[in-house]
This record gives C-alpha cells, sequence and structure tokens, in this order.
C-alpha cells in the first residue's frame, strides 16, 4: 500500500501571493495578495520569486495567528536550480528546512512532507511552501524572456506565484487526510514545449494507485483535481480514464485550466509551475471546504522532471505525480 | 499501461500542426520586412548616400529598431504571430542578441551581458563562418577564387 493517511493534520493558515497575469484571471479576486509588475518592486526576476514566497508566508503565519518561532519544521521547494528562492528565503528564518524539488508536483510533495512531521508529533507546527515564476523558469528551461521565437500552441504557461500553509494538530475546517506518493512515469515523451502530455500518464498512474490503495472512485471526491496538464494533457488523461472504465462525474478538472481567462489572456495551452497546483488549490479549492461546500478534494499536482541538458542531449522527460486529500474537518 | 496504448492515445489529443498557416503569415510578414527594407534602402539613396552605405544604414536601422522594440517589451509579441517571417531577417538575429544581453543584465557586464550575449546568436556566426569557408574553399579550388 503506497497511501499514507493522516488522523490529526489541519490546515492552520494558508495564503497566496501571485503576480500580474494571475490576478488579471478569473480567479484573481481570490489571492491574498498580488503584484502588478513581474518584478515585485525587486531589482531581478530572482529576487521578485523571493518576494513571494515570504509574502506568503508572512500571511498565512498571520491568519494561523502564529510567529516564526512556533515553526518546528520548514519544507520548500522551487524550480530554480539549487532551489534558490527556497533556500535563500530559508536562510533569513531561524528553523531547520527541508528542501525538495518535484518540479511541478512541489505543492502536494512539501505539504505532505510538513504533514508526516506533524502527523507523528515530530513538529507542532509546519510551514510548507513553494513558488514559481514566468521569468526565471523561462530563462531557465527556455529561452530569454524577450527572445522571439514563435511557440507552439502546445506550450503552457509558467504561473508566478507562491503559496504556504501551516499545519498543526488543532482541529481547523480543513484536514489533511491522506497522501499518494507518485511513482516516476517516462513513456518516452521527448517533447519539452508538450509537457501536458508528457506528465497525463503519472496523473492516470497515481491516481489508479489511490483508489486501489483506498477503494475509492470518483463519486467519493466533490473534485479531483490534476496540477498543469494543460488543455491537451487534460483531454489525454481523460481519455485515458475513459478507456480504463471509470465514470469521471463530471469531478475531474485541472488547476492550470482555472487560472488564466483563455479568450482575454495570451495562456496557450494552460497554466503550470510549482505555483500554479499550490495557488488555485489554495485559493480557490480549499475555499470550498472552509465554506462547507464540499467534503473531500484531491488534488494531484503534476510534474515533469525535464534538466534542459537532458533533453538537448535527446533523452526523455521523466514525469511524477503525487496526490493529496484534503477534508472537511471539523 | 504500456507505452504503445499511451502512444496512440496521445496522438489523438495532439493538436493539428498549423505548418501551412505559419508559412503564410511568415510569407507575408517576410514581404513586409523585405519592403521596409527595400523603402529604407530607396530613402537612404535619394539622401544621397552610395549604394554600400545605404544597405549598411537600412541593416543599422533595421537592427536598432529590432532591440528597441525587443527592449520595451513588444517584440516577442509580434514574433509570436509572425513566426519565420521576423526570425530569419536580421532582425531575428538582432533579438536574440537583446534578449540574452537583457537577461544577463542581472549578473553584470562581464559574466552577465558579455558571456550571454551571444548564447543564441553563437550558432549563426559559428556555422556562418564554418559555411563562409566552407565554400570559400570550393570556390577557390573549382573556379581559381
Amino acid at each position: 500500500m503506497t497511501t499514507i493517511n493522516f488522523d490529526n493534520v489541519y490546515m492552520l493558515g494558508r495564503a497566496t501571493a501571485v503576480g500580474p497575469m494571475e490576478q488579471k484571471g478569473p480567479i484573481g479576486h481570490m489571492f491574498d495578495k498580488a503584484y502588478d509588475d513581474n518584478y515585485c518592486n525587486e531589482g531581478t526576476f530572482e529576487k521578485a520569486e523571493r518576494t513571494l514566497v515570504y509574502q506568503a508566508c508572512d500571511t498565512a503565519l498571520r491568519k494561523a495567528d502564529l510567529h516564526v518561532e512556533d515553526i518546528e519544521i520548514v519544507c520548500g521547494g522551487d524550480l530554480i536550480n539549487q532551489l534558490t528562492s527556497s533556500h535563500y528565503f530559508a536562510r533569513d528564518i531561524d528553523v531547520p528546512f527541508i528542501g525538495m524539488y518535484g518540479a511541478c508536483s512541489n505543492s502536494s510533495l512539501v505539504i505532505s512532507q510538513a504533514a508526516i512531521w506533524v502527523e507523528n508529533q515530530m513538529a507542532k507546527h509546519a510551514l510548507a511552501f513553494t513558488s514559481s515564476h514566468v521569468a526565471t523558469a523561462e530563462r531557465q528551461f527556455r529561452f530569454p524572456n524577450e527572445y522571439g521565437i514563435q511557440k507552439k500552441p502546445t506550450t503552457t504557461l509558467t504561473v508566478t506565484g507562491a503559496g504556504a500553509v501551516i499545519l498543526g494538530r488543532q482541529k481547523s475546517a480543513i484536514k489533511v487526510a491522506s497522501f499518494t506518493p507518485g511513482k516516476i512515469i517516462d513513456w518516452d515523451h521527448k517533447d519539452a514545449n508538450d509537457m501536458g502530455l508528457a506528465m497525463a500518464p503519472a496523473a492516470f498512474d497515481t491516481l489508479q494507485t489511490h483508489f486501489k490503495d483506498t477503494g475509492r472512485s470518483f463519486e467519493d471526491y466533490d473534485m479531483i483535481v490534476t496540477g498543469d496538464l494543460s488543455k491537451i494533457g487534460f483531454s489525454f488523461l481523460t481519455d485515458l480514464l475513459v478507456q480504463k472504465g471509470y465514470n469521471l462525474h463530471n469531478r475531474l478538472h485541472d488547476c492550470g485550466l482555472m487560472i488564466y481567462d483563455f479568450k482575454e489572456q495570451d495562456a496557450f495551452c494552460g497554466g503550470s509551475g510549482c505555483a500554479c497546483s499550490m495557488c488555485v488549490s489554495l485559493a480557490k479549492l480549499l475555499q470550498h471546504l472552509e465554506d462547507n461546500e464540499m467534503k473531500r478534494i484531491m488534488v494531484i499536482a503534476t510534474g515533469a522532471l525535464l534538466s534542459p541538458v537532458a533533453v538537448q542531449q535527446k533523452e526523455t522527460i521523466p514525469c511524477i505525480a503525487h496526490a493529496i486529500v484534503y477534508e472537511r474537518g471539523e | 499501461m504500456n507505452d504503445k496504448m499511451l502512444k496512440d492515445t496521445a496522438k489523438k489529443h495532439v493538436p493539428k500542426q498549423t505548418k501551412g498557416k505559419n508559412a503564410c503569415i511568415a510569407f507575408i510578414s517576410g514581404g513586409i520586412m523585405g519592403l521596409i527594407g527595400q523603402t529604407l534602402l530607396q530613402v537612404y539613396g535619394t539622401l544621397g548616400f552610395e549604394k554600400e552605405a545605404a544597405l549598411s544604414l537600412m541593416v543599422v536601422t533595421v537592427i536598432f529598431v529590432t532591440a528597441l522594440l525587443t527592449g520595451i517589451g513588444v517584440y516577442d509579441t509580434i514574433a509570436q504571430k509572425c513566426g519565420a517571417g521576423l526570425f530569419i531577417p536580421i532582425s531575428g538575429f538582432a533579438n536574440s542578441l537583446t534578449s540574452s544581453a537583457m537577461e544577463g543584465r542581472s549578473e553584470g557586464p562581464i559574466y552577465g551581458i558579455g558571456s550571454n550575449m551571444f548564447k543564441l546568436a553563437g550558432s549563426v556566426i559559428t556555422y556562418g563562418i564554418v559555411s563562409a569557408f566552407l565554400f570559400g574553399s570550393i570556390r577557390f579550388l573549382m573556379f581559381g577564387g
């Protein structure tokens, strides 16, 4: 059995900070803080991403009515090499830190890690965060930001933002219920401009594992959302599930398809990046639990673990998906 | 879950390539680019410049305008629509230099701008020199220079 269950992990605070594109999107008003400029009042994009992390973590702590001293473990990760944003943020807080990399699957990864610490009473309160920035990701994984190459229609747009959660054992409206870690799935896909398609089989695999472990299916969830599969990957996943005989009950959704307005914004095939699943789930989806409109939600954060060097060496793209289940707490 | 089944299913979801449409847009935008170049050439000619000088001035003007548009963040939006129409002419080269230089700005003048500027344009220069050498050699050996 792969899935681990948590009995005493609750979300005490959660917060998001985003960039201008996300603010203009259909759920822009739900984020706690939004910046009008991708620089977020900083000199470089790298610092801007860090500002987003600071903002999200600070707001989450305030919402939970806690101080940094109350946090006993911090789990975080981002997309930049050497987890730059996370490590430089952690440098400024005097708390033990675990840096994690799962590309865009980070959101479920860091929250589940923090939940393990809280569940086993190794930490009273834990902070988990993740971030991504369109400009820092673009320059590392693709081309310079202002480079005028014609992007393929299958491309996704990295979400600029950060999300943070505080976990603890005191009961609250949102309970972190279980976690299903994913396996690396590599089906020989090589197109780094079509990561949605690449990641769909990983989401499919994790979803099946979760259903097998728990004996549940789509009707047991109010909503099952994937992280950033893009329009193409999402239709691919839907097809795979239907072929396997699942009835989706119209409950499968994708965070990357919720964050931008495809008619008004140039978002290509959808949003991607660590902040995509993190910000959408924290700002929009978990609100449904808090408002008692839903009882159980699963977020399957998907990550394409590509390295630009490996892709140029004609390697395939390994992908992963981690599923985390949230339930209405009280 | 086998790879073949995945690949067969994936094929159904890959959007159709719009190569024909892209080629048409590139043909038109490339044509407009040529028209602009030719107009500039004529203008410089009427201003009294020699043909060689007018040619250089025209190229420099295109490079300057591209760099300016790249700097103010407009070029990539236009290039996304025009594709090869802007990518193949000197504007594509100018944009690759400017965008790489802008990207390197945060790492300083040496390790940032200096070493990054030719990151993308480097291949054009390298293979430009290699092919110039090859074709020059062929011409020299076959036709005696």
